[in-house]
């Protein structure tokens, strides 16, 4: 017998780090063992050390006049609204995904999972130009869009959130799919035994259950979207206002003003951490 | 690989959590073994005592647009030195000199334009002083064919045309925008490549109509694009500058790998490739 209240949240858990309920839990200094402690303290150190070292390298002095530049305020109001659009993409397309992978059994489906996968794992370049070759005004379906419907997609902001959502859907996908699995199954089954059909069943009955997990799968891909550099500036090239997001402004910047780069890191990293922080509660009080 | 992973994670929740750490680790190598490549770990000059003999690796950094001429001379290098191995990292000049400051370890610096050189002579990284060993021409790249037609700059800016310029940061885009301001022209491109290489790739996947870029560029592409010369291209030659390194890990190597370059030889080569003799 499964305890649906906990597992779902499983997921939302291992991702932000939230408290389990009704589990002891150990104090620093009176029942951690060195060997697990000293490792755990040294990883801590190795993840926040560099962002402390931005911190300490920031030109404090200057920062409001690199701040106030127009092209920085273009760029990440694009690089916000791309990875909403991404992430947006991504629910749409992610979820259905996800149900399929969890709740149909299919020929093929662990060849299936590990395609979608896949970006995870793929440096993001080799997305760009996988995306060029798919989509470009060359590629293997972009000639067609192109001829059709005179749509090309490089250089294009469209590009940027195609480019943003091939990286970060995984994220979406393996983090529902988690959850859609982990939930029980027999609520959907009497729903329709009831009557309703299985779209409904969807729609009113899983949905609604697996929302903590959907909200931090969307969190985890907005948050990959919004650092995506290396699909982006592949598939989508570099023009501010229409394809520079923060990270590629953030790579330019630092071949010739490495200040203007680390002012520009800082704005990324205070808006990550400020929506992972911010929608932390949500997912953890949802379940 | 993932396949596997994903296939236990469907049995218990655990296996799912031991996945995604795996995963995450995935994540991390991967990052930085793609930003790692310049490794000059075979590089012990072992063979130093004394004699001529040259051995270990000479790491060189290097502008995108030397990439054909430079490895070219680097097989002759090693081909004229056994036991030597010469190690490139090309890139766009201002990240090439952003790392070396930055601490990579590496024996020589062949950048695009005596301003990049300056970021590395400013931070007194080199160890000698900067010499002009090449100069180039800029160059404008069409399709096969020239489909558009374009036989001048102002050609470039007919709406309707895709054109990709480098990054004014980068050597390539601050030439081309020489050029353009010498011809009172003005130009919006689809995009600003980081680099000449990627400016020119977009054009050769047909992805762009025109780029601006290198002669030697064009040269290197061979009949995958088409070279316009242009009059204005005149105004803006880049003078490519030369240096040993501060710190070089094989410095009697890479003093040889530079006299190499500034050869006869070595000439022949890089003006075969397109580049002008300084």
């Amino acid at each position: 017998m499964t305890s649906p209240h906990d597992k779902p949240a499983a997921v939302a858990d291992t991702l932000t780090g939230g408290p389990r309920r009704g589990r002891p839990r150990n104090r620093v200094g009176r029942g951690v063992p060195l060997p697990l402690l000293l490792p755990a303290l040294l990883g801590l150190a190795f993840l926040v050390l560099p962002l402390v070292a931005l911190l300490v390298r920031t030109p404090w002095g200057t920062l409001s006049d690199q701040l106030t530049s127009p092209e920085v305020w273009q760029a990440l109001r694009l690089s916000l609204v791309c990875a909403t659009a991404a992430t947006a993409v991504s629910l749409v397309l992610g979820v259905p995904l996800a149900w399929l992978l969890a709740r149909v059994e299919f020929p093929g489906r662990g060849l299936v999972r590990a395609l979608v996968t896949l970006p995870l794992v793929l440096p993001p370049v080799v997305g760009g130009v996988a995306l060029l070759m798919a989509l470009g005004r060359n590629g293997v379906v972009g000639k067609w869009l192109d001829a059709w419907f005179g749509i090309t997609l490089p250089f294009t902001t469209a590009g940027v959130v195609v480019a943003e959502a091939f990286v970060a859907m995984p994220f979406l996908v393996i983090s529902v799919e988690g959850t859609l699995r982990a939930a029980d199954p027999r609520y959907e089954e009497a729903a329709t035994t009831l009557g309703a059909s299985r779209f409904t069943a969807f729609r009113r009955v899983t949905l609604p259950l697996i929302a903590p997990g959907v909200a931090a799968g969307a969190v985890l891909a907005w948050a990959r979207a919004l650092g995506e550099f290396g699909a982006t500036i592949t598939f989508a090239g570099n023009f501010p206002g229409r394809t520079q997001t923060m990270p590629l402004a953030v790579y330019l910047a630092l071949q010739s003003d490495p200040e203007a780069a680390i002012a520009l890191s800082l704005v990324l990293l205070a808006v990550s951490i400020a929506v992972l922080a911010g929608l932390r509660d949500r997912w953890t009080t949802a379940s | 690989m993932t396949t596997a992973s994903a296939r236990r994670a469907r049995r218990t929740p655990r296996t799912l959590r031991a996945a995604g750490a795996g995963v995450a680790v995935l994540l991390a190598l991967s990052a930085c073994s793609s930003s790692d490549d310049s490794d000059s770990a075979g590089s012990s000059p072992s063979a130093s005592g004394g004699s001529e003999k040259l051995s270990g690796t000479v790491t060189v950094f290097a502008a995108a647009s030397l990439k054909e001429s430079f490895t070219t001379l680097g097989k002759e290098f090693e081909k004229a030195h056994p036991g030597t191995k010469v190690t490139f990292n090309f890139g766009g000049s201002d990240s090439l000199a952003a790392s070396i400051t930055g601490g990579a370890p590496a024996d020589v610096f062949a950048s695009a334009s005596p301003k990049t050189m300056k970021i590395v002579t400013d931070a007194k990284d080199n160890a000698t002083e900067p010499v002009t060993f090449v100069r180039n021409q800029l160059e404008i790249a069409t399709l096969p064919g020239n489909p558009d037609k374009i036989t001048s700059l102002k050609d470039l800016t007919k709406s309707g045309l895709k054109v990709v310029l480098c990054d004014k940061e980068v050597p390539c885009g601050a030439a081309a925008q020489k050029a353009l301001d010498a011809s009172g022209l003005k130009l919006t491109p689809v995009s600003y490549e980081q680099d000449v290489k990627s400016a020119l790739t977009k054009v050769e996947l047909k992805e762009a109509d025109a780029a601006v870029v290198y002669k030697t560029d064009v040269n290197a592409a061979g009949d995958k694009v088409e070279g316009v010369d242009f009059p204005e291209s005149a105004d803006a030659v880049n003078d490519y500058p030369i240096a040993l390194l501060k710190d070089a890990p094989n410095a009697d190597a890479a003093e040889a790998f530079i006299a190499l370059v500034q050869s006869p030889e070595g000439q022949k080569v890089l003006t075969g490739a397109g580049f002008l003799q300084p």
